[in-house]
């Protein structure tokens, strides 16, 4: 068994938690936009996603977290039936 | 009390230290002159003597890895490793401190190559100087055990939480028998006590290791593992009073010293070979050179305090090291001479002898003409040259 005994020295670990480092939606300057009348609910988009912004929910199709999504493009890219275009921030 | 004597190997010595602290994993990578330690422990495992995950690992790298690995999700974990060995899994020595978890590792000190040598030489120990590990260094197979127990007590203390690194001689004490009393395994639970550390990750909340970190804020981990270092001269010397009171045998805490009271020459040492020395000194004393010897436990934390109050005022010391740093002196004169600097700027005459490098064997016969003619020298006012590099075939 293990005892822990909190340290009284700075150590390198840190708790992930949603918005550590503030709405990191404001660095994108494209947009994914979608088409949920396409989507055929493969998931693909969810899986790829870096940033953990996309949820699919099997009845409703995709939403995305536009707070914390960078516009990095990868969803549209592996979206095998392009229900997802990226488009100019305004 | 009753304490049972076994005759055992150095290696043999860890092995069992490690089973009667009762360590949880094992992660290791066979090399000569230490796969006797992780082989005596996978036998232990195998028959049941040992409650413990051995993990076979394909390299040194991932031994210590793996070995951390299983430190962070709150196992008490061991690991021994030599030479070239040791090289590999550097990367992962310096993690480990880092993060601030406990681990104990022994090394069985080996030259490094090329040419290919398996005999005793310290550069693999003392390349691991300034990794932030507490660096230990044991002189017969009885200290093997006792600092292989102390170590797991110091590593888990709070105050310290830093990995320690114990070495041992190749061949001289690894493969060579020796009696060595252990305690009952009740008394020795009641005194380590459970394993201690100061987080643990074993997926019970999401925790993330090593990210990345401002310089400002990188600096101060480092200040607070100089600050750990500081704590643990206290607790090493703790550790070995408690330990002495439990066990009746204490060493000194950092140093040991002999023949220290009297003494007007001194001569610094660390490992299987100060018992050739004590031999010397045992001659020189009777023939009434007044000569005493500090032998180094521990060069991390660096024992200053103790060898500023010992050599202040000393007529000659002579620093023997089995290691070179390469272009400079021996890196244990560098760090003794440097130290004293600390507390004085009236240094004694210090004298650097390297010897014993790639395994050289060096008798008391040797010790005892390098000191005595040092002496003799400096008593006619003749101060010998500061860097010898002593050989002979």
């Amino acid at each position: 068994m293990v005892e822990i005994i909190p340290i009284q020295y700075k150590v390198p670990i840190a708790k992930p938690k949603v918005g550590v480092a503030g709405k990191t939606g404001s660095w994108r300057w494209i947009k994914p936009v979608v088409d949920n009348n396409r989507c055929n609910k493969c998931f693909q988009c969810e899986i790829y996603c870096p940033d953990n912004a996309i949820i699919v929910d099997p009845e409703k199709g995709v939403t995305i977290n536009y707070d914390y999504c960078k516009g990095c493009g990868i969803c549209s890219e592996v979206c095998p039936v392009k229900a997802i275009t990226m488009i100019k921030e305004a | 009390m009753v304490m049972p004597k076994v005759i055992l190997t150095g290696n043999y010595t860890v092995a069992l230290a490690a089973k009667m602290a009762r360590v949880d994993v094992v992660a290791a990578y066979p090399i000569t002159p230490q796969t006797g330690i992780v082989e005596k422990l996978a036998e232990y495992i195998d028959k049941g003597e040992l409650d413990a995950v051995m993990i076979r690992v394909e390299s040194e790298h991932s031994a210590l890895a793996a070995t951390f690995g299983a430190a962070v999700a709150g196992a008490r974990a061991f690991t021994a490793t030599s030479s070239h060995g040791l090289l590999y899994m550097h990367e992962w020595v310096h993690w480990v401190s880092r993060a601030r978890i406990p681990v104990v590792m022994a090394i069985v000190t080996r030259t490094i190559g090329p040419p290919w040598n398996i005999w005793s030489s310290y550069e693999d120990f003392f390349g691991q100087r300034d990794t932030g590990w507490i660096l230990g260094f044991a002189m017969d197979n009885q200290e093997v055990f006792d600092m292989t127990i102390q170590a797991f007590k110091i590593s888990e203390d709070p105050r310290v939480y830093l990995p320690v690194l114990i070495g041992l001689d190749a061949f001289t004490l690894s493969h060579t028998t020796m009696p060595v009393d252990t305690p009952e395994q009740e008394e020795l639970d009641k005194w380590l006590g459970p394993r201690r550390q100061g987080y643990v990750i074993d997926g019970s909340e999401p925790l993330a290791l090593g990210n990345l970190a401002w310089p400002e804020d990188s600096e101060e981990f480092f200040m607070d593992l100089q600050r750990g270092m500081e704590e643990a001269k206290k607790v090493i010397r703790e550790v070995d009073e408690s330990y002495g009171k439990t066990f009746g045998r204490k060493y000194g805490g950092l140093i040991h010293c002999y023949h220290c009271e009297d003494a007007k020459y001194h001569a610094v040492i660390m490992g299987a070979w100060s018992g050739d020395l004590m031999e010397a000194v045992d001659i020189l004393r009777e023939e009434g050179y007044p000569i005493g010897l500090i032998r180094m436990r521990f060069i991390r934390p660096f024992p200053d305090e103790e060898m500023y109050e010992i050599l202040n005022g000393s007529k000659g010391v002579i620093v023997f090291d089995r290691a070179i740093s390469f272009g400079s002196l021996g890196p244990l004169y560098l760090d003794v001479a440097a130290n004293l600097t600390k507390y004085t700027r009236k240094l004694p005459y210090m004298r650097n002898i390297v010897a014993g490098v790639g395994g050289v064997n060096v008798t008391h016969k040797d010790f005892y003409e390098l000191v005595r003619t040092t002496i003799d020298d400096l008593e006619k006012g003749v101060e010998p040259p500061v860097f010898t590099w002593y050989h002979r075939r």
